[in-house]
């Protein structure tokens, strides 16, 4: 049955469903509702579960750390500032190979100060070692939600799921939330095979000379790799229990004959598609969906790029400095083709700003010049800048 | 055979009752005449097994784990150097969802618990959480090669407060950390220290009798970091108690409710003057002689405070506590 739910709240149902013991957050300006939509449901005695309203997000995913550790399910939720402040522990978490999801209602990050949508801050971390998967709508980061809890448990990764702020995280949509019976069908119950035991007591996060760091970054390396198959066989086996999939490790949206593709992370896909149907007359385009950045697919994304004479990537972050985060990234992998195409990069949306649908006409018209677009930012308007800025 | 086992206690009863359960074993890698590495496995004899650690970076952690070793017999978890409070904020909140009655210890050294772990620190004892933090106060970051720390007492030599021709020595005061801790209204907050293991004991056994947070900090000299020899620690301990610089001293709900009382206050310069941390204060210079009084009224300050002046002789003053009489012989 379709409800018409606030992404946040949506979210916060999902969790519930998954049964989690401890739940840990502060709000850090920007904040969702996620945490209050929880906080209401233990109020209402429709979810037991712990929650510790810490004194930041550092404590904050502290808590969650600590609690998974002493064998609970645990789940915080961040975002821009929050997950700058405790990006020390999401390291920490990763190294320890600890599983724990939370949301990260992507932000951009001060300074200037901004509450509003960019994915700067969850591009931050994207060396921390946690699994990161973006959803394009409401319903992917409920049904993600979900899939990241098995996805952590089944590899001892962190899994942040990365949803656009304000963008999706306040929008009501029609949603369809899954019961208690498909959850508990999907989900087994938490267990932690390295929790602290009083009767098998063990050492953890102990120090680590050189003769074994290497080898533990390896491991940490090498289980992020392999997190591949078990994202795509979460998304598979959701798929059978709900009729949604939420699009593995990417998606691929359009005709097979198209020789362009726009590929973006979050909600931006949405207006992609929205944008495609209002102007077919500028051919047929196919739209990629990155799904799961960290671990990046590299063979996924080359297999549906074979054949494509450009590739533009949108991303609502970068490098200032270097250029775009997920753009290098692409043309990288890209580049081991043998034909490979033109990639264009350019990043939209920063802070908020406005993704309108004419942004397809003209991304289309950019890349008709002879060289590709390295790096741009789309919509400066540099007059608001002084002459010396531009 | 039926008979034996009638006189059996339950195996969960004998786990907490073993004779010197040792939560940290020997053959770790702390300096001689550490006295952290000693307060640490006076605290877990005394917490028994049945226990989960959260543990700050620091000396503890680093000497205690070198991979692929490690001396603890508790379950034990080192995540970072500011959060030891928040992750045993998040144990204590899981074991509590799972029902289980394991209790939560979290370990820090004075830069951890008074500087940088200080905030988590206060949220963990504003929260609640059934945890015991204790802190092993040995006045420097000693394990990044004793820089001072809020903990350093005033005039005290560090790496980062040298004396020289402009400076005597740390500049600022010992942060008054107990005060601070009991402002919480915490149901037990403590100071101990390593001269007097039974205090100790009794102490931890008291705090984690207790359903609530307990905050006990330990004086625990270094003799890297204070400059006196490996085999001189308990006694410098002591002597910080006896001079009054270190008050022993137990607060429940904010109230004071217990203290050690001196049986005869000694002046500061004899806890000081075998560490080379206050050798300048021992240098003809007349700065020197006033920073000496400076911390002799810091001392009187404290015995005056806490009314550590005791009346006569007492089994547990500071001459009297740890001392055991058999026969007429006093063993130390």
């Amino acid at each position: 049955m379709l409800q018409a739910l606030e992404g946040s709240q949506a979210i916060a149902l999902a969790v519930a469903l998954c049964r989690p013991q401890v739940v840990a957050a502060y709000p850090i300006t920007p904040q969702t509702h996620i945490v209050e939509g929880l906080a209401r449901l233990i109020a209402d005695g429709k979810l037991q579960c712990e929650l510790v309203s810490v004194e930041s997000e550092f404590s904050a995913a502290s808590v969650a750390l600590g609690a998974v550790v002493a064998g609970s399910r645990a789940y915080t939720a961040s975002a821009s500032q929050g997950i700058l402040l405790m990006s020390e522990v999401l390291y920490n978490i990763a190294g320890l190979r600890v599983p724990l999801v939370m949301t990260c209602a992507n932000r951009a990050v001060s300074a200037p100060l901004s509450i509003w949508n960019d994915q700067q801050d969850s591009m931050a971390v994207r060396d921390a070692g946690w699994i990161q998967l973006y959803c394009a709508d409401n319903q992917e980061a409920v049904d993600t939600t979900v899939q990241a809890y098995r996805i952590a448990e089944r590899t001892e990764l962190p899994v942040m799921v990365c949803v656009d702020g304000f963008t999706l995280t306040h929008t009501l949509e029609p949603l369809e939330i899954p019961s208690r019976d498909q959850v508990d069908a999907f989900l087994p119950p938490f267990h932690f095979a390295r929790a602290l035991d009083p009767l098998h007591p063990i050492s953890s996060g102990t120090l680590v000379s050189p003769e074994y760091y290497t080898e533990a970054r390896h491991a940490h390396h090498q289980a992020l790799l392999r997190a591949k198959d078990e994202i795509v066989t979460a998304d598979n086996d959701w798929a059978v229990l709900t009729g949604r999939a939420s699009g593995g490790l990417l998606e691929v949206d359009g005709p097979d004959d198209a020789r362009v593709a726009i590929l973006t992370l979050g909600s931006v896909f949405g207006t992609l598609l929205d944008a495609r149907e209002e102007y077919p007359q500028l051919g047929p385009v196919k739209l990629i969906k990155l799904r799961a950045f960290r671990p990046f697919p590299v063979e996924a994304l080359q297999q549906v790029c074979v054949g494509l004479s450009d590739v533009i990537v949108l991303e609502r972050a970068l490098s200032p400095g270097s250029g775009g985060i997920v753009g290098a990234e692409v043309r990288a992998a890209l580049a081991e083709l043998s034909a490979a195409p033109r990639v264009h990069n350019f990043a939209v949306g920063l802070g908020g700003r406005d993704v309108p649908l004419d942004i397809y006409p003209r991304l289309l018209a950019a890349i008709q010049s002879a060289f590709p677009v390295r790096f741009a930012i789309l919509d400066v308007e540099l007059d608001k800048l002084p002459a010396e800025d531009r | 055979m039926s008979d034996l086992a009638e006189t059996l206690m339950p195996i969960a009863e004998l786990r907490r009752n073993q004779p010197r359960f040792r939560g940290l074993e020997a053959g770790h890698l702390a300096c001689l005449g550490c006295g952290q590495a000693l307060a640490a496995r006076l605290v877990t004899e005394a917490a028994g097994p049945d226990v989960a650690v959260a543990n700050a970076t620091g000396c503890l952690e680093v000497f205690t784990t070198a991979w692929p070793q490690s001396a603890w017999r508790v379950p034990w978890l080192h995540s970072l150097f500011e959060n030891a409070a928040a992750i045993a904020s998040g144990m204590e909140a899981a074991l509590k969802a799972q029902g289980k009655p394991a209790k939560v210890l979290a370990f820090g050294g004075d830069g951890g618990t008074f500087d940088i772990g200080f905030q988590a620190l206060s949220g963990m004892l504003e929260r609640g959480h059934n945890v015991l933090y204790v802190c092993f106060d040995n006045e420097a970051y000693m394990n990044t090669g004793v820089q001072r720390s809020s903990s350093t007492p005033h005039a005290a030599m560090t790496t980062t407060s040298p004396p020289g021709k402009a400076r005597m020595g740390k500049r600022h005061l010992k942060k008054d950390i107990i005060s601070i801790i009991a402002a919480h209204n915490i149901p037990y907050a403590a100071t101990a220290s390593v001269a007097y293991p039974s205090d100790i004991r009794k102490k931890v056994r008291r705090a984690l009798e207790i359903d609530g947070p307990a905050f006990i900090n330990i004086h625990s000299p270094c003799p890297l970091g204070w400059g006196h020899d490996g085999s001189l620690s308990i006694e410098m301990a002591r002597l910080a108690v006896e001079c009054g610089l270190f008050p022993v001293v137990e607060l429940e709900r904010g109230a004071l409710t217990g203290t050690m009382p001196l049986r005869a206050p000694r002046p500061v310069t004899d806890y000081l003057k075998p560490q080379q941390r206050f050798a300048h204060l021992f240098q003809n210079d007349p700065r020197a002689k006033e920073e000496l009084e400076h911390l002799q009224a810091l001392a009187d300050h404290n015995i005056e405070t806490y009314g550590l002046r005791g009346e006569r002789p007492d089994p547990l003053d500071s001459a009297g506590a740890d001392t055991v009489r058999r026969g007429g012989v006093r063993w130390a």
